[in-house]
């Protein structure tokens, strides 16, 4: 659904811009992996697509709101970094699918990447509310680009913290410290939200461990509703045939190992409807 | 007041002229959970092309200066699937669809249009001729008249009569009246432009083209006066021709504009990314100008700016008096 939601606060957080927007319809609606678009640049702009931001959290206070946190890449975010208590924006959403939760208490490692990290708060939530163990891997470039920290803390039974240059926590990348929280914890499953090499090298740990890892992936959005196709990756199907799927409409969650990361930016020569792959070409 | 915004496409009447760009509602069920689809004057599909087809490689979007490129090409299901899952949805319903077709021969196209001739819901089809031809060193079927007209001539002569057939005029050539008229004499019985045209962006950190496929299709506001270009010279060499007007409408001026150029249908595109109900508000949008101008009919409205400066517009030579806009 799309609401004129109304800002209600903007702080930063480390590296980051916080946002919370007073959204009734959409903070009612929302399951933990869940995103929104973002119409960015005001009624007269020249920006056309809307921006795509995960839930960072979500509130009942006034009528329902939702907090974003993004960092600045290019003019969309930079206008939004501008939003001041007050301004109006236009949000649909929520958009995509959730994370599915385990059925029963499960330990889980929640893996964050830079503002990867956001998305997993609302998780994390939901899995202490079903009686799940919860340890964090949060990590970032610097110590300002790690993304949650404190809050990890608050609330997990154990936050690891690694930046690439080791100015917090261990030096490396999330990946370097996750096999021994995963063996430490005996986690049941991974869920990983960042850039798509990072959940690629989650995904691969997980699969060492022989344990499930649910992604949120990032993929280039115009529409963000699943209909422009825009935004796929190839994914392996229940059947174990490739498909290019939205990430928009079948995630931006999917499971780990279906996800062809090494293929991500190209048709897999063997996925359906390739050229070459079974199907006729016209283009 | 209210305004009679009926339209006719051809010999089919739809109860407004607003209806979606190809490529740009799928096959309307991901729109449907916005809103009613049977409030559009017409859905129309992606292009269904023969075989399923996973398109180009991503990144397949950039937006550029009030507008975006797109680099999907064609992806979908092909056509079996859409017969028996998405055209029956669509169908069952009772919501007028216009279905996009798209191949790389002659022969593909004639076949998409058997597969359809006999598929209940199918209100007109629209034959998208920004496809290469590969039988043609990838030429666009659209950039030749000889080509598209061969196209069109094949499908017409397949499709059953009550079902009009809709030729799809790129805008990127040298004349595009002539191309328009060699699909007119080869059966088209409306015309839609415009499809995109080509443009290309480059990514100023990666030093790279910005789409995986290089170039790609410009849509958006960039491309409204292209259109309007476009549909405006068609409309004053075959001014009998029922003509889709689409490429860069975002709100009802910019449909207003089209039609008043002499397009009775109007496609929105790339306006439903960046808002899902785009369509409603731009009928709503254009109603209220038609009104605010004193017009009854949507009709009276089309091709209106084409008479000679001067001359009073002939629903107002009628005793009405003009509200200010
Ligand atoms: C499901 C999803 C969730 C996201 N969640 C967050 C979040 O919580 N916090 C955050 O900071 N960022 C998030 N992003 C990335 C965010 O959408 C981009 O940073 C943003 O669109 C960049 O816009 P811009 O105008 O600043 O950049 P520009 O580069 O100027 O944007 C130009 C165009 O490219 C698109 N684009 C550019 N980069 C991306 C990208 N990485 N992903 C998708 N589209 C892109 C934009 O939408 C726009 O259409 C998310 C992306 C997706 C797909
Ligand atoms: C993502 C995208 C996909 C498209 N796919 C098709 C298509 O399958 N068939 C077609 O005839 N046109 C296609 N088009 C072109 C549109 O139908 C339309 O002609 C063009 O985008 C101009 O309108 P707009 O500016 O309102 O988007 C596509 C456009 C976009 C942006
Ligand atoms: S962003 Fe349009 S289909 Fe996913």
């Amino acid at each position: 659904m799309q609401v004129t939601g109304t800002v209600l606060t903007t702080r930063r957080v480390d590296a980051y811009h916080a946002l919370t927007v007073v959204a009734p319809g959409i903070a009612e609606r929302f399951r933990p992996g869940h995103f929104v678009s973002v119409a960015v640049g005001g009624a007269y702009t020249s920006m056309v697509t809307r921006r795509a931001f995960s839930v960072h959290d979500v509130k009942s206070d006034y009528g329902g709101t939702v907090e974003l946190v993004f960092t600045v890449r290019g003019r969309g975010t930079a206008w939004l970094a501008e939003r001041r208590a007050r301004d109006t924006l236009d949000l649909v959403g929520p958009l995509g699918r959730p994370f599915p939760l385990p059925r029963d208490p499960a330990h889980c490692v929640l893996v964050g990447a830079e503002y990867g990290s956001a998305v997993l708060f609302p998780l994390a939530d939901a899995l202490l509310a079903r009686g799940c163990r919860v340890d964090f891997v949060l990590g970032g470039a610097g110590a300002e680009r790690v993304f949650g920290a404190m809050r990890a803390r608050r609330i997990a039974e154990t936050t690891t913290l690694t930046t690439e240059d080791g100015s917090l926590g261990l030096r490396g990348k999330v990946t370097d410290a996750l096999p021994s929280v995963i063996a430490d914890t005996r986690a049941d499953a991974v869920y990983a939200c960042g850039p798509m090499e990072t959940l690629r090298a989650v995904t691969a740990v997980g699969m060492e461990f022989d344990i499930p890892v649910q992604v949120a992936v990032e993929e280039r959005m115009a529409c963000g509703i699943g209909v422009c196709m825009t935004c796929v990756i190839p994914v392996i199907g229940d059947d174990g045939a490739t498909r290019m799927v939205r990430a928009c409409a079948e995630g931006p969650v999917f499971r780990g190992e279906r996800v062809r990361f090494e293929d991500v930016g190209t048709i897999p020569f063997d996925a359906l409807g390739a050229p070459g792959g079974g199907a006729r070409h016209v283009s | 007041m209210s305004v009679d915004m009926r339209t006719f496409l051809a010999h089919v009447e739809l109860a407004n002229p607003i209806t979606t760009a190809a490529g740009c509602a799928s096959s309307g069920r991901e729109l449907a959970q916005f809103f009613d689809l049977h409030r559009l004057g017409a859905l129309t599909t992606r292009s269904i092309t023969m075989a399923p087809r996973a398109g180009r490689p991503t990144p397949r979007m950039a937006e550029t200066p009030s507008g975006m490129l797109n680099a999907v090409g064609l992806q979908g299901p092909g056509i079996e699937a859409f017969l028996e899952r998405e055209l029956p949805w669509l169908a069952q319903r009772g919501i007028k669809t216009i279905v996009s077709i798209g191949g790389g021969t002659v022969a593909e196209y004639s076949e998409l249009a058997r597969r359809l001739a006999d598929a209940p819901g199918v209100t007109a089809l629209e034959v998208n001729l920004s496809c290469p031809n590969i039988e043609d060193r990838g030429r666009i079927f659209a950039r030749e008249g000889s080509a598209a007209a061969e196209v069109i001539a094949s499908v017409r002569s397949i499709m059953r009569y009550d079902v009009p057939v809709v030729a799809k005029l790129a805008p990127d050539v040298a004349d595009i009246v002539s191309v328009a008229r060699a699909c007119v004499d080869a059966g088209a019985d409306a015309l839609s432009m415009i499809n995109n045209p080509l443009g290309m962006a480059i990514d100023t950190e990666a030093l790279r083209p910005s789409l995986a496929a290089v170039t790609g299709g410009l849509s958006g506001p960039a491309v409204l006066p292209l259109a309007v270009r476009c549909v405006w010279q068609v409309h004053a060499a075959l001014p009998g021709v029922p003509l889709i007007g689409i490429g860069g409408v975002m709100s009802g001026r910019d449909a207003f504009q089209l039609v008043l150029a002499g397009a009775c249908v109007v496609g929105v595109g790339t306006a439903l990314f960046h808002d899902p109900y785009a369509c409603l508000r731009i009928e709503r949008e254009l109603e209220d100008l038609l009104r605010a101008r004193g017009f009854q009919r949507l009709a009276d409205a089309v091709g209106l700016a084409h008479r000679p400066p001067g001359s009073a517009p002939r629903h107002l030579l009628v005793d009405t008096e003009e509200s200010a806009p």
